[in-house]
Order: C-alpha cells, then sequence, then structure tokens
C-alpha cells in the first residue's frame, strides 16, 4: 500500500497549481458553468424563436400563394377565392413614391453631413436625422394627416407614400454619411487636382466610390417601409379596389394584413398569413443580401 | 485599516523562498498561422530579476505570455513544448489554467486596474476571488500588497476611492500591488514602464530592486539601459529565437554573438 | 532636436491645409454653387420636417391642451359622448407594457450578447448574431398577427392559466385569463426590443478593452468571473443605453401592440391579464372614429406625449452610448 502511493505520486510529479479551497473552486467553476449555461439558452431561445415565426408564417401562408393572391382583389366578405391584387399593387406605388422623395432627400442630407458640414448646423442636423429614427411612425402618419389629408380631403396614396418616405430619410442619410466617410481623401484630392469642380468631384468620384454601401442603405430602408402599417392607417387608409390613382385611398400589403387579422373570415386569414410570409421573404432576402454585400458573415468578436 | 501586526500572512520573503525556477524547454508559440517563438529554451534562477531584450515583435512578450498560460488567451494562439515552473510542467494535462495564473503575478504593459472598483478593491479582487484571506486578514494582506508596491502611503487614506483617479504611475504600482496581493514567487512584467513618464518609471525600476529578493521576476523591456540597471540577466531575442541569455553585465559588456552585439550597439533595431 | 521638428510638421501642415483650402475656393463654380444650394434646400427640408412634425402636433392639440389642461393626463376615457378626453389608461399601459418588455429582454439580451461574445464557438457567431439581429427586421404587422392567432389565444388556454396555477397568489396573475391584454402586449414587445438590446450590449462588450479582461485572467479568474467584473462593469453606461433605446422602441411600438392588447380600459388593477391600450394603440384604434374637434385633438395630443416621451429616451440613451462612436452606434440603430 505505501509502496504504491509512493510509486503512483513519483510517477505523477506533484501539482503545484491547485485551487486553495475545494469548496470553492466547485462554487467558483457551478457559477461558471450557471453562466455558461444561461447564456448559451437566452441565445440559443432567441435565434429558435426567429427560426420558428419564420418557418410557422411560410408553413400557413405558403400554402395559400397563388396566382390568384397576386393578381386579384378581395372578394366580398366571407366569400372564398381573390387575393390581394390591390394591396400588392399599392404597396409598391407607395414604397416607389416614398422612394422618390425619400432617397433624394437622405442622400442630400448624407452628403452634406460627410461633405459640407462642420460645426454647429452639421450636428444639430445630425442630432436631427437620429432623432428621426427614435420617432415611432404612427406620429409620422398624424403629421401627414394634418398635412396632406386633412386639406385634400382624401386618404391617398400619396399620403402614404409621403408618410413613409420620412422614415426612409434617417436610414437613407446615415448609411451615405457613412460610406461617404469611408471614401480615401486622396480620391477627392486628386479629383480636385485634375481640376473637376466640387460637385462634379462629389457626383462623378466620391458617390459612385461609396455606391454599393449607399445601395446597401437604400435596400435596407425600402424593405424597413415595405413593412410598415401604422403610418398608413390614416394616410393611405386602405381599399379593396384596384387603384393607381395616387390622390385617391390605396391599399397596401401590410395595412390588408393589419385588417385581414382582425377579421373573422377564414379566407381573410389566409390571405393574412400569405401576406406575411410575402413580407419576411422580402426582408431575409434583403437583409442577407445586404449582410453578403457588407460582408457581415465574418464573424465578429473577440 | 489597522496596521496588520498581528495576523499571519504568508509572503515570500527574502529569508523563506523555496526555489522558484521557471524552466521552458523547446517552446514554440503561434499565432494563427504565423509561428511567433522558434525552439526557445531558457531556465530562470530564483530570486532574480531576468530580462527580456529585443526588438519589438521579436517574441519577448508572447514568451512571458506563454509562461502563466495567458498566451492561449489570443484567438487562434497555439503553444507546444515544455515550461515547468515549480517542478512542473504548466502545459501538463490536467493542470488548470486560471489556477497556473492565479500562482504567476503579472504585470502588463498598460496600467490596467478596473477603473471603476475602488482601489481596495482592485488589491483584494484576486485573493478574494480564490479565497486567500476574508476580512480582517484581506485587509492586513491589502496593505501589505500596497506597501510592497510602495503605494501605500499614497493611497492610505482614500482606498474606498475608485482606482482611475489615480495618476498613470500610481496606477501601475497599483497594478503591482494585485498581483502581489495573491501571493505569488514569480512575477511576470511585460513592459511595465512603457506607458510611464520618466518619475513613474524609476519609481518602478526601484520597486523591482526591492521586489527581487522575495520573488522571481521576469520582465520584458525595450529599453536596454532599463535591462542594464535592473536585472541580473538578460536574454536576448531576435526573430521569434533566443540568441543568448547570460548574466547582464556579460550580455552588455561581450556579448557572444554578433547579432546581440549588434542590438546592443544600435546597430539596428 | 525633437521640438524644432515637430514644429517644422505643423508647418507643412498648415501649408498643405491652406493648399486645399485654395483648391476648395478655386473650384467654387456657378455648377458647385447650384448643387451646394440644392443639397442645402434639401437639408433644410429635413429640418422642417422634423420640426413640422413636433409643430403641427402641438398646434392640432390645442384645443384638448387648452380644454383640459393638465387633467387631460389624469382622465381615463376618450368619451365623445360627454366630450371628456384622457389618456391616463393609456401611458398606464404604455409604461406597463414597456417595463414588463425591459425586465424580460434586459436579462435576455445581455445573456445573449455574452454568449456570442464570449462563449460561442466561432462558427456559429456569425449565424446566431444574424438571427437574433433578423428579429428586428420583422414587420410589426407579422409579429402582431402571430401575436393575435397564435401567442394570445395560447396565453389564454395554456400561459395564463397555468401562471395562475403557480404564482396566482402574485396580484399580477389574478383575474380571467383573456389572452389578449397587457401581459401578452408585454411578452410581444419582448421579442420586439431583444434585437437592439443584444445588438448595442455586444458591441459595448466589443469595446472593452484586452487588457481589462487579462487583468482578471492574470488573477486566476473564470470566464465568468472576468465578464462580471471586468466586462459588465466597464461596459455599464452603454448596457444602460440598451436598455433605454429598448425601452423606447417598446414606448412606441404600434401595430403589434394594438393587435394583441386589447383595446379596452379594463378597471384599475394590478393584473397583467387585464386589457388596455397604449398611447401609440389609442392613435391607432381612434383615429378612424375619430370626430373633427376635440375628438381628433385627443388623438393628437395622446400623439404629442407619445413623442415627447420618445424624444426623451432616445436622447437620453444616445448619450450614454455615444461613448462608443459615432459608427459603432449608428450601424447597429438603423
Amino acid at each position: 500500500m505505501n509502496i504504491r502511493t509512493s510509486l503512483a505520486s513519483a510517477s505523477k510529479p506533484a501539482n503545484p497549481f491547485q485551487p486553495d479551497h475545494g469548496l470553492l473552486h466547485v462554487r467558483r467553476q457551478l457559477a461558471n458553468g450557471v453562466c455558461i449555461f444561461l447564456t448559451t439558452l437566452f441565445a440559443v431561445a432567441a435565434a429558435t424563436f426567429l427560426l420558428y415565426l419564420v418557418l410557422y408564417i411560410a408553413r400557413q401562408g405558403l400554402r395559400f400563394l397563388n396566382v390568384a393572391f397576386f393578381t386579384q382583389a378581395p372578394k366580398a366578405a366571407g366569400e372564398l377565392g381573390g387575393g390581394v391584387g390591390p394591396a400588392i399593387e399599392g404597396s409598391l406605388i407607395m414604397v416607389g413614391l416614398a422612394a422618390l422623395i425619400g432617397i433624394p432627400l437622405g442622400m442630400a442630407t448624407g452628403i452634406y453631413l460627410a461633405e459640407y458640414g462642420r460645426g454647429f448646423l452639421a450636428s444639430t442636423v445630425r442630432f436631427l436625422v437620429d432623432t428621426l429614427t427614435g420617432i415611432p411612425t404612427i406620429i409620422f402618419g398624424l403629421f401627414i394627416w394634418v398635412l396632406i389629408v386633412v386639406p385634400a380631403h382624401s386618404f391617398s396614396g400619396f399620403a402614404g407614400g409621403a408618410a413613409l418616405s420620412i422614415i426612409m430619410i434617417p436610414t437613407v442619410a446615415r448609411a451615405t454619411e457613412e460610406v461617404l466617410r469611408l471614401v480615401p481623401k486622396e480620391l477627392r484630392e486628386a479629383s480636385i487636382a485634375l481640376g473637376a469642380t466640387e460637385s462634379r468631384t462629389i457626383l462623378r468620384v466620391v458617390v459612385p466610390a461609396a455606391r454599393a454601401g449607399i445601395i446597401t442603405g437604400i435596400m435596407l430602408a425600402v424593405a424597413r417601409v415595405a413593412g410598415e402599417t401604422a403610418p398608413l392607417l390614416m394616410t393611405a387608409f386602405g381599399t379593396p379596389f384596384f387603384s393607381t390613382n395616387i390622390f385617391r385611398p390605396m391599399d397596401a400589403l401590410p395595412l390588408r394584413i393589419f385588417n385581414s387579422t382582425l377579421s373573422p373570415y377564414d379566407i381573410d386569414i389566409q390571405h393574412a398569413y400569405a401576406g406575411s410570409f410575402v413580407l419576411i421573404l422580402l426582408v431575409i432576402v434583403t437583409s442577407l443580401s445586404v449582410r453578403w454585400a457588407t460582408g457581415g458573415f465574418k464573424p465578429r468578436g473577440r | 485599516m489597522s496596521q496588520a501586526t498581528n495576523s499571519q500572512i504568508h509572503m515570500p520573503d527574502a529569508a523563506a523562498t523555496s526555489a522558484a525556477v521557471i524552466t521552458a524547454q523547446h517552446l514554440n508559440a503561434w499565432y494563427g498561422q504565423t509561428q511567433a517563438l522558434y525552439d526557445i529554451s531558457l531556465a530562470v534562477p530564483p530570486n532574480n530579476v531576468t530580462a527580456l531584450i529585443g526588438p519589438s515583435g521579436c517574441g519577448k512578450s508572447t514568451f512571458v505570455r506563454c509562461l502563466n498560460r495567458m498566451h492561449e488567451e489570443v484567438d487562434g494562439a497555439r503553444v507546444s513544448g515544455i515550461v515547468a515552473v515549480e517542478g512542473a510542467n504548466v502545459y501538463n494535462r490536467g493542470i488548470r489554467p486560471m489556477y497556473v495564473r492565479r500562482h504567476i503575478g503579472m504585470v502588463f504593459q498598460q496600467p490596467n486596474v478596473l477603473p471603476t472598483r475602488s482601489i481596495f478593491d482592485n488589491v483584494a479582487i484576486g485573493a478574494r476571488l480564490n479565497g486567500l484571506a476574508h476580512g480582517k486578514k484581506l485587509e492586513a494582506l491589502v496593505e501589505q500588497s500596497l506597501q510592497r508596491a510602495a503605494i501605500w502611503d499614497e493611497v492610505k487614506d482614500r482606498l474606498k476611492m475608485p482606482a482611475f483617479l489615480l495618476s498613470g504611475g500610481q496606477q501601475q504600482r497599483l497594478c503591482i500591488a494585485r498581483a502581489l496581493a495573491i501571493q505569488p514567487k514569480i512575477l511576470l512584467m511585460d513592459e511595465p514602464c512603457s506607458a510611464l513618464d520618466p518619475i513613474a518609471t524609476l519609481q518602478i525600476e526601484q520597486l523591482i530592486d526591492e521586489l527581487k529578493r522575495a520573488y522571481t521576476i521576469v520582465i520584458v523591456t525595450h529599453n536596454m539601459q532599463q535591462a542594464g540597471r535592473i536585472s541580473d540577466r538578460t536574454a536576448f531575442f531576435l526573430l521569434g529565437r533566443l540568441i543568448e541569455e547570460d548574466e547582464t553585465i556579460r550580455i552588455f559588456s561581450q556579448p557572444a554573438k554578433k547579432e546581440t552585439e549588434d542590438y546592443i550597439t544600435g546597430r539596428f533595431g | 532636436m525633437q521640438f524644432p521638428l515637430a514644429g517644422a510638421l505643423t508647418a507643412t501642415q498648415q501649408r498643405s491645409r491652406a493648399w486645399l483650402t485654395q483648391l476648395r475656393i478655386q473650384a467654387r463654380r456657378p455648377g458647385d454653387l447650384l448643387f451646394r444650394s440644392l443639397i442645402i434646400l434639401f437639408v433644410v427640408t429635413v429640418i422642417g420636417v422634423v420640426v413640422g412634425v413636433a409643430w403641427v402636433l402641438l398646434s392640432s392639440s390645442l384645443p384638448t391642451i387648452r380644454t383640459f389642461g393638465l387633467n387631460f393626463l389624469r382622465y381615463n376615457a376618450f368619451d365623445p359622448v360627454h366630450n371628456l378626453y384622457g389618456v391616463s389608461p393609456a401611458i398606464f399601459g404604455t409604461l406597463v407594457t414597456s417595463a414588463i418588455a425591459l425586465i424580460l429582454a434586459l436579462p435576455i439580451g445581455i445573456g445573449t450578447a455574452i454568449f456570442l461574445v464570449d462563449f460561442c464557438p466561432r462558427r456559429l457567431r456569425a449565424p446566431i448574431a444574424f438571427l437574433v439581429d433578423a428579429l428586428a427586421a420583422i414587420p410589426s404587422v407579422v409579429i402582431g398577427l402571430w401575436g393575435f392567432l397564435v401567442f394570445a389565444p395560447w396565453l389564454q388556454h395554456t400561459g395564463e392559466p397555468w401562471l395562475q396555477q403557480h404564482f396566482g397568489f402574485l396580484p399580477f396573475f389574478q383575474g380571467q385569463p383573456q389572452g389578449v391584454g397587457l401581459l401578452a402586449a408585454g411578452l410581444i414587445l419582448t421579442f420586439m426590443i431583444l434585437p437592439i438590446i443584444t445588438a448595442i450590449t455586444r458591441e459595448v462588450m466589443l469595446v472593452v478593452p484586452v487588457s481589462q479582461r487579462e487583468a482578471m485572467l492574470a488573477l486566476g479568474a473564470t470566464r465568468w468571473e472576468v465578464i462580471r467584473y471586468a466586462v459588465l462593469p466597464f461596459a455599464r453606461v452603454g448596457i444602460a443605453g440598451a436598455a433605454i433605446l429598448g425601452l423606447g422602441r417598446a414606448l412606441g411600438e404600434t401595430i403589434a401592440v394594438t393587435l394583441v392588447i386589447g383595446n379596452q380600459a379594463a378597471p384599475p388593477s394590478a393584473s397583467l391579464f387585464n386589457t388596455g391600450y397604449t398611447l401609440a394603440s389609442v392613435i391607432a384604434n381612434q383615429f378612424g372614429e375619430a370626430t373633427p374637434g376635440l375628438f381628433i385633438s385627443a388623438v393628437m395630443e395622446a400623439g404629442l406625449i407619445l413623442l415627447i416621451l420618445t424624444l426623451i429616451t432616445n436622447i437620453f440613451a444616445r448619450l450614454l452610448v455615444a461613448r462608443l462612436g459615432h459608427g459603432r452606434v449608428r450601424k447597429v440603430v438603423i
């Protein structure tokens, strides 16, 4: 027995790096383990929730996705068939309108902040643009309602597009400013040194160099407003009929989903699921391609 | 805090040191695909200051970080070879890195105090985590560590104040006190003066001279004068290899290798 | 020897700066002026929009402000019959649902961020971060649809009875399970603010200097101890900013909440099973019925209060996360 222990201790060199207290060691390892377990659980739960949501909407929505869904107007209450054609058409028109107004305003703001903006005015503009992101979108709905809907005595697609355009401004402005700042100064100097004017330098050299980043920002902004509902409640209002007149009420996909969700009829619920699937697909495709384009899949961490 | 005369704190002193020797054998280290150390073999005698010198990027920092297993904390870092500390290879299976680090004190390039914690907590934290002392005993340990780090007189009246209020030199001495408070026998210092002004540097150098009576110290420095002033032995690293190691006087007066001579005389680096 | 050199450098810099300015002045031709004016015009428009939003809301709510004054915050109904309007239930609902969301999303978000920064295997880091981030991109109406059609019924039949059975002694879980209500809205909001809290916490954790982690590691700390003593204290201001930004989102979220909160004020009680409404949902819900005059003005004032609340939280949050620097926060807060 004695020999065996001494042999064992001889063959295995003593470990001087022992915990000072066995019990404390157990407690610390336990705390560490609990931390790893809980944080893993939270992260996996959050990721799983998204996967579940997407797959659930896909399972419910895909079944009802057909040609009629995209091309036909909704039928009378409770009648089977039909689609959400007006909503898709309206969404395309209003998002197009929003882009038409919002992109120039956003890009101009971004260019101003990156190229001209200095001092008090620039920081004020930056602050206001940042503020714009934090304002609940329904507020813009109220704003446009007072500004456009009331004077025109009519809800309209134009008002909807205007409300959505305000939401686009900060996203586009930020993306533009960020990427313009990344354009090397040498490029500007070279262009100016070659005799190009300031405006030519910005429009022909700087902005094209930052093209990819600006497009990324625009895509994100478009995907975001395409899913907006709240400001459309009091601007575009919605209609079950096809209408390309932007000065009349117009339907939008999120608006249709919102109204259909509360409907007692199965067909409306089906349309709501299918519409949701279309929106999710749009969002996922956009953010995936943006990630891919900006190299966001490289692992970031310590 | 009371003067701790009656407590029994184990801290190594000049009379009672064990032979705390570090021996590295055939040590290689990588960062990802890049090899940073090539086959280093080096023995560090006890109660002695060993300086590691060499141009930046020569692997001297990596080498000390291998001694207490800090190297592997960098993403993709790898080590092969043996580092024997107190007779055991720290890279042996079954040895936990956290307890290797707990037994070896380390001081970094930047004075990395925990800024929001009090001066007292900064010193006490390692001892607390490892359960080395509580209550009065902990207070005594903190005081003793601060005294050894020659900063006690400057902070004894404001132990509750957050550590970021101290100056850079004070913060670095606080970091030394923190390392001493886990009661190591070995102290690793990775360019501890590079972020400090000349006066603070002088204070730290005097402190190192004090500490070597009780601790085995390995110090990385890019400053040859500093190595000359404070170390007993000096090792010269170049491009990840150990060129030579000897008594400091010999290295600086009659180096055996031409590379060392070139470096010492300032012909490169 | 050093000082003259530094002086010379500065002089060179000055000369090159002057040269650049000169170039700029030369470059200012009619086209440039036009372009510049156009940019300034657009920027002024944007400024006008922001100022206009506040001004329009304020002027539109003047009737109720004049009529009710501070009582608007106290009255508890939108009552067109007696022409009495007040938002106290809406403020109550807003605060309760946001509080539920924050209490749940904060630990989960911080935990997720810790996992992503410290424990996640490298290969899984990007995919999991993407999935969590993508949650923020799901349109509010889609989450509302799921909440109304799937989650609320589940709460009514399973979730709330279970809570009642095990925690029924708490005043929060008493009364009739209805599915839709404050609890449902709070839980839905939890999912919706989780991504932003996670993303910002992750960013602030990533800017904690390595030297702080090493300080703890070198003392023999475990991973958790490194996080607890070095990372979280260092990042705490940023994490507070993340929480408040999340709160701002929760306060203003409209459509999903409108779908699951029930939009009916229940008699005052502590039960979270009760239905209710928030400032945002009362706007979405009452707007369709609002008649000109005090009714519309009341909706507008609800909007004004919501605007003020969200502005304060957002500005405060941005001040807290400002130390992260522009780029990092802006990348996250889209």
